[in-house]
């Protein structure tokens, strides 16, 4: 092996900038590919925090409780050890992102601020503003263009990932790409590849996630023999704003400070819903939990919801949306305390939620699964290392608030040297054919998809695939319409192969990129169907009515889905969860 | 008979071709946004008088105004596509791509621009490693509330797009990156490169070229302070200037 080890990294969030820092920072050379330049990666939208115990507050709060309130929020299903570490550093990572220059509030005496977060009784989020995402996105992005600037670093941006090139032993030698402008598609040689890609929200549609997060990469690999863990577990947002682009994120403190949901009594009630009386509006979570009322837990808001729209039929105006409503409350308590997050419904919604009452409707917001990895965030195909949402170790069945951006950076810090160590070791490839072979592959890919003339428009069967997977596969999940939905998902497969693009062009063509995401998309998609419908237990983020429990007994363990390429369909394995540390107890919050 | 919107939008295949125009009548949905309509075109690409076209390209990532793709001109004004409610727009709406930056195609420019200045005047912390070292330096709320502001620049390059200082001539920097230089001086470990900062932004292109016509502030959808930060770097780059004027 050279000296220097060579690693491709393939996504430049916060997860892919973390790995690219260390890999340059022990002298390797990177090359970093995204579909975006990176400082306009998906990480930039996280407002909330991060997460670290590092106990500014008195509250006796400890790294060990940060860790069992994430093995606990998760549910058990996480393996514990590289929790534990990640817990363990996160104090370490809050520092080095502070001496990076990112502004966290501070308190009084100039020292980092924390505040609470769901999941957990103690102060633990570090935050920048409502931007804390955008704020540590940029200060990772600063110091990779620091390296980029000593040459260390370089960055193809406006590239999409494709495939791994894989040699005849199955070893990963480097990756297929495409430039986004030019369409060329060609291979880039490396020692190991990091796999940093994000989420896949665009699977459901509309999400709060960004454009591209596609999952296409992610479910490229798993059809090319990587391990996709857990996918079935996905996690949804009670209250998201719905948009015609997208869902946006509307803060759970709107219901802290009195916000009260509701839907008209009558279904496809039309009147503006001011002139709605009392009597005629069903504040249905004060009548289902009066304990709680509209604060209850985000799972039982989120189901609720569900079941006021789909199973009795009262979503505001037929549709899938029920009020937030906050006019009841004086304008200038909610200018005082909630003003940062009722200027975003404002800007994207037009109306003033101090005189309307705003709609809501829960959101598809993270994937906890992902590529199977293990400690080291290596996947079962030597070469190729994953970090970030687009993986799946940190989060068990559910993710709490706040710990994302924590599992991002922590996994691309151990991704980036484990790569590096991989590479130093790594046998030469037997030969260099198979680069060749996976371009031209590719290029018949593209080949394929402009010359078919069938009469299916891809983004018409991408609206399709993601009313179907949001109405089965997110908050309530029963079998017959889980076993159904993998047959629709077939059945989109099939008409796939009738699409007829309507853009042929070879320069910045969209159109032919977005078919193939939307392929990839509809692979990975019967992942999460059918690991869904395996799974009869209730657990974390999936629920079932028909199995409301969790069974330890039966289900402690990790779902890992491999592609049967025969088959062109999932196949599953079991794997136990590492519990060495803490043993599961009950969820009851 | 049922509401619809009209856009036209000025079209170019690619960095060579001439543009043209296209006519758009989408049926109207209430919350649309332009970014909501050009996915409604991507859908069914036909324009107004029935002709099949392309889907239109344009740069979009986190729809929520954070991530800087979506810049483009609005009915003649710098915005971003994903803030723009077509309830608050006058119809037709009128669709361009930015006149300062190479076209990449439609409504997608080349803005990489933004990035290699930042690259030059070395915008960022230099650390001495990511080992640990124990805490940042400490900072009072009011050093924080002052730098946040700063940081929230989310490199549109709306600012730039509007400046009449701003063109291939010049090269002038522009206010995003003279506006970086300031969050970065003022940071107790970022103003090690001050001096450096300060000389990237001496002599053709730097921050001389400004004639402190405005525009970049009333622009900016972040209302980043731009004419503050100009003419605080402005006045450190002077008395940089004559201090080397006087030790050679
Ligand atoms: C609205 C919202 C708010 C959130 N708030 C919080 C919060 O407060 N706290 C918290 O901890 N978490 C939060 N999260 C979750 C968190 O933001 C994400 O999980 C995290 O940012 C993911 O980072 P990443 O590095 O894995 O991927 P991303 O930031 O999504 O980056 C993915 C990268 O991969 C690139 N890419 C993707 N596919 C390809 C391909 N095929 N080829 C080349 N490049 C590719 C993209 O261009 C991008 O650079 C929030 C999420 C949302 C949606
Ligand atoms: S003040 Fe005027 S000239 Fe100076 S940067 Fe702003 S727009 Fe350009
Ligand atoms: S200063 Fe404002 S207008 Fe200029 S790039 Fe930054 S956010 Fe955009
Ligand atoms: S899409 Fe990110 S700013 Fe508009």
């Amino acid at each position: 092996m050279a000296s220097n080890p060579k690693i491709i990294v393939i996504g430049g969030g916060l997860a892919g900038l973390s790995a690219v820092i260390k890999i340059a920072e022990m002298g390797g050379e990177v090359d970093l590919f995204s579909i975006v330049p990176v400082k306009r990666s998906h990480s930039v939208c996280a407002q909330g925090g991060i997460n670290a115990a590092k106990n500014l507050k008195g509250e006796g709060d400890s790294t060990w409780k940060h860790f069992d309130d994430s093995i606990y929020g998760g549910d058990f299903l996480a393996n514990q050890p590289p929790v534990k570490a990640m817990c363990d550093a996160a104090p370490g990572i809050i520092d080095l992102l502070d001496r990076m220059g990112v502004p966290f509030n501070r308190t009084p005496e100039g020292l980092l601020d924390f505040r609470r977060f769901g999941g957990t009784l103690y102060n633990r989020t570090a935050f920048a503003g409502a931007t804390t995402g955008q704020q540590l996105l940029y200060a990772l992005d600063e110091q990779v263009r620091r390296y980029e600037a000593e040459g260390k670093v370089k960055k193809f941006e406006h590239w999409e990932f494709l495939s791994a090139v894989l040699d005849g032993n199955r070893v990963c030698r480097g990756i297929c790409a495409m430039d986004l402008r030019s369409m060329e598609v060609r291979t880039f040689p490396a020692d190991a590849i990091i796999i940093c890609t994000g989420g896949i929200g665009a699977i459901f549609g509309k999400s709060t996630n960004s454009v591209v997060c596609t999952g296409s990469a992610q479910s490229a690999l798993y059809q090319q023999g990587c391990y996709y863990a857990n996918g079935e577990f996905i996690q949804v947002h009670p209250t998201s704003i719905p948009g015609e682009d997208k869902l946006r994120l509307m803060s759970e403190s709107a219901r802290g400070e009195g916000g009260r949901v509701w839907v008209p009594k009558a279904p496809g009630d039309k009147r503006d819903p001011k002139s709605i009386p009392q009597s005629e509006r069903w504040y249905f979570l004060e009548e289902w939990y009066p304990k709680y009322g509209n604060l209850v837990p985000r799972d039982v808001a989120t189901r609720a919801i569900f079941k006021v729209v789909y199973e009795h039929n009262l979503g505001i105006d037929g549709k899938p949306m029920v009020y937030l409503d906050l006019t009841h409350i004086d304008r200038k308590i909610l200018d005082r305390k909630l003003e940062g997050i009722l200027e975003i419904y404002e800007k994207f919604v037009g109306d003033d939620p101090r005189d309307t009452p705003m709609k809501i409707f829960p959101g598809m917001h993270y994937t906890m699964g992902g590529l199977w990895v293990d400690f080291n965030q290596a996947t079962n195909i030597p070469g190729i290392y994953s970090a970030g949402e687009c993986e799946y170790q940190y989060h068990g069945a559910n993710r709490l608030g706040a710990n994302s951006l924590v599992s991002c950076i922590f996994g691309g810090f151990v991704a980036g040297p484990a790569a590096v160590q991989y590479a130093c070791n790594v046998a030469a490839a037997p030969s260099n054919g198979h680069f060749d072979a996976q371009r031209k592959h590719e290029e018949e890919n593209n080949g394929m998809l402009m010359r078919s003339l069938g009469d299916e428009n891809p983004f018409k069967l991408w609206r399709e695939l993601g009313e179907l997977m949001t109405k089965n596969c997110t908050v309530i999940r029963y079998n017959k319409p889980l076993q159904e939905t993998d047959g629709k998902l077939v059945e989109l497969l099939e008409r796939f192969r009738r699409i007829n693009l309507s853009d042929r062009s070879q320069w910045a063509n969209t159109t032919v990129v977005f078919a193939r995401q939307l392929y990839n998309m509809l692979q990975l998609s019967r992942v999460i169907a059918q690991g869904a419908a395996m799974r009869d237990e209730s657990r974390g983020a999936h629920y079932k009515p028909d199995f409301p429990d969790r069974d330890d007994k039966n289900w402690l363990k990790t779902t890992k889905a491999y592609f049967a390429p025969d088959a062109d369909e999932p196949k599953f394995e079991f794997e136990p969860v590492d519990i060495s540390l803490i043993p599961p107890r009950a969820r009851k919050y | 008979m049922a509401k619809s919107v009209i856009i036209k939008i000025k079209r170019q295949a690619d960095p060579k071709a001439s543009s043209h125009w296209e006519e758009f009548e989408l049926p109207y949905k209430p919350g649309m946004n332009v970014i909501s309509c050009l996915m409604d075109i991507a859908a069914d690409p036909v324009t107004r008088d029935g002709k099949k076209t392309t889907p239109i390209t344009y740069d979009s990532n986190c729809l929520e105004e954070v991530c800087g793709s979506c810049a483009m001109l609005i009915n003649g004004r710098a915005r971003m596509a994903c803030s723009a409610l077509v309830d608050q727009l006058e119809q037709p709406i009128k669709l361009e791509p930015f006149s300062k930056f190479p076209v990449v195609r439609d409504l997608a420019t080349d803005r990489s621009v933004i990035f290699e200045n930042l690259k030059a005047v070395k915008a960022w912390v230099p650390i001495d490693g990511t080992y640990d070292l124990g805490s940042g330096p400490r900072m009072t709320a009011e050093e924080q509330e002052a730098a946040y502001p700063l940081s929230r620049c989310i490199s549109c390059c709306c600012c730039m797009e509007v400046c009449p200082q701003f063109n291939q001539d010049t090269g002038f920097v522009g206010a995003a990156t003279i506006s970086q230089v300031r969050l970065f001086n003022t940071h107790p470990t970022g103003a090690a490169l001050k001096r450096e900062r300060l000389a990237a932004l001496m002599g053709d292109g730097g921050i001389q070229e400004c004639g402190y016509a405005q525009n970049c502030v009333e622009i900016c959808p972040k209302d980043i302070p731009l004419t503050k930060s100009i003419s605080e770097v402005g006045g450190a780059v002077m008395k940089q200037a004559i201090g080397d004027l006087f030790r050679k």
